[in-house]
């Protein structure tokens, strides 16, 4: 579904990205993890269309999108929930879904309101208040909604767990687990928290310094002394 | 107390005007966070659209006076909305990412070259209309409300309420405040950009062009300098009333057009532009976002 082939992502004269060649298939959870500063966002970015990829090439569902805008590349089914969640601050959460929705057929809405109201109760009691306002759980969970009113054939996560209590934690990737099994989603998830990613992801990339330097099955990765060395250290 | 509601009939209808061309600066501002200080000439070269329609109908032999008014806004609208669909294609969207003071060079740059355009295509001299609406109405001995001031404010009222409708309730408005307030999250979910930056442009110059056309039926005359003060005073009321807000631009144009006319009407005309901006310092002084405008800090 989701092919990276050799691609490079420049920021002015610094190199972010080296030569990444990855791969997602329908149904799949893939999981990327990695230090702060490794690529992980732009990796995410890149594939979105900003910033561009200066070498290589991207193709989704067989079509190269390595060049088109970004408006045209999600319209294509694929979703992203970005870093620092990007609530837009000042509508309200229903307005925040309405978005997300722009590029689904709109009969659809009604139904996917509810799912996204199913799993996330906490958002239909808030429903008028404005995006801005919501505590940082709940801007995840609207994060994550509005990707999801835009039925994606791929979602793309960027550290959905980041700064959120366990409890929330274990109801998010419960959540992606649901979507998947249920929807036979792909999800492309980055991730700090290494544990609970690769136990969920079918399969896992190690990103350093911009480069992939593993990858293998979530439980292979868990097992790699690499892995076990650099990422779980303290994990449970 | 007839006079004193005089000046106050008289200064809505000039604060509906100023508030007309304000919403074109605060809406810009609010997406592109640039002040486009072409948009007085926008609304300049609305007037003389608008004129050149009334001379183009009055040719063709049209004499309805309802038809005329509906195709020289019509005609105003559509042509200026080009210019300002054109003035941000041409002059700003290449200067998108570049530092904030190349825009705002450009747009002066824009401004003067507007000028000069019409003052060479049509002349330096004020050119007059003669009156289209001459009925005036007398709601006491000597308090009076014409029909041009009546259909600025119904205009205005009715374009505020559509465009309010616009803003907070159709598709179209809810991806503009999504540039507004995160343009690179809009993208990500589908919001084509640079077309709903466009389409920001166009409407800031319909509502001027608006304006334009109610201004040369309120006065009479018309010349191509006219964009600068009256362009000048639009961009104090949308400071006033807290640049990116809507609802501060009229508000403050609204401020403005009363201070204008009640100065005038008590103090003499000869100051009032100088009361105008102490006003805006005052107010900036006390509350430096403006009336209606947002604290700078935001949870995000
Ligand atoms: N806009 C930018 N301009 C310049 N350099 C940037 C920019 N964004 C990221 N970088 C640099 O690119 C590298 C990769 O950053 P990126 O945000 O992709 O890391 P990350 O893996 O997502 O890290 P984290 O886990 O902290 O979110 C870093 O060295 C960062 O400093
Ligand atoms: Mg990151």
């Amino acid at each position: 579904m989701l092919n990276i082939s050799h691609i490079s992502t420049f920021y002015g004269a610094i190199q972010a990205l080296d030569n990444i060649s990855l791969n997602a298939e329908k149904g799949e959870i893939v999981t990327l993890i990695g230090a702060n500063g490794a690529g992980k966002t732009t990796l995410l970015s890149t594939l979105c269309g900003n910033p561009r990829a200066k070498s290589g090439t991207i193709t989704f569902n067989g079509q190269d999108i390595t060049a088109l805008p970004t408006n045209q590349i999600v319209r294509l089914g694929l979703a992203h929930a970005p870093e620092g969640r990007r609530i837009f601050p000042r509508m309200t959460i229903f307005e925040n879904l309405q978005m997300g929705a722009l590029v689904a057929d709109k009969k659809h809405f009604a139904a996917d309101l509810e799912y996204v109201f199913t799993l996330f109760p906490r958002l239909k009691e808030r429903i008028a208040q404005k995006g801005g306002t919501l505590s940082g759980g709940e801007q995840q969970m609207l994060a994550i909604g509005r990707a999801l009113m835009a039925r994606p054939q791929l979602l793309l996560l960027d550290e959905p767990s980041l700064g959120l209590a366990p409890l929330i934690v274990k109801k998010i990737f419960h959540v992606l687990k649901e979507i998947n099994q249920q929807q036979g989603m792909t999800i492309l998830l980055v991730e700090q928290n290494a544990h609970h990613a690769l136990s969920l992801a079918h399969r896992g990339y190690v990103l350093v310094n911009g480069r992939i330097t593993l990858t293998g099955t979530g439980k292979e990765l868990l097992q790699s002394d690499e892995v076990k060395a650099a990422y779980l250290e303290g994990a449970a | 107390m007839d006079y004193f509601f005089q000046q106050l009939i008289n200064g809505i209808t000039l604060g509906a005007i100023y508030g007309l061309i304000a919403l074109g600066y605060t809406m810009v501002y609010g997406i592109v966070g640039m002040i486009n200080f072409a948009h007085g000439e926008i609304y300049m070269i609305a007037a003389f659209i608008g004129f050149l329609a009334f001379l183009l109908l009055a040719s063709l032999g049209v004499t309805s006076v309802i038809v005329t008014l509906i195709l020289v806004l019509v005609i105003s609208m559509v042509f200026t909305s080009v210019y300002g669909f054109a003035v941000e294609r041409v002059a700003y969207r290449p200067l998108r990412n570049a530092p904030k003071l190349a825009p705002l060079i450009s747009a002066i740059g824009m401004s003067i070259f507007l000028q000069n355009y019409v003052q060479l295509t049509q002349g330096a001299r004020v050119k007059s209309l003669p009156p289209v609406f001459t009925q005036n109405f007398h709601l006491t001995d000597s308090l009076t409300i014409s029909t041009v001031q009546l259909l600025i404010l119904g205009s205005t009222a009715l374009l505020l309420l559509g465009f309010s409708y616009l803003i907070n309730k159709t598709p179209l408005g809810r991806a503009q405040r999504a540039c507004e307030q995160d343009r690179k999250m809009a993208a990500l979910v589908g919001v084509d950009v640079d077309k709903t930056i466009s389409l920001t442009f166009v409407l800031g110059a319909a509502l001027a062009a608006v304006a334009g056309v109610m201004v040369i039926l309120y006065y009479g005359v018309l010349d191509f300098y006219m964009g600068f003060l009256a362009g000048m005073k639009a961009f104090v009321a949308a400071v006033l009333g807290g640049i990116g807000s809507l609802s501060g631009a009229m508000l403050g144009g609204l401020l403005i057009g009363l201070i204008e006319s009640f100065w005038a009407a008590y103090m003499g005309g000869d100051y009032k532009n100088v009361a105008v901006f102490a006003v805006l310092m005052l107010v900036l002084v006390v509350r430096p976002n403006g009336l209606l405008g947002r604290k700078q800090v935001e949870k995000v």
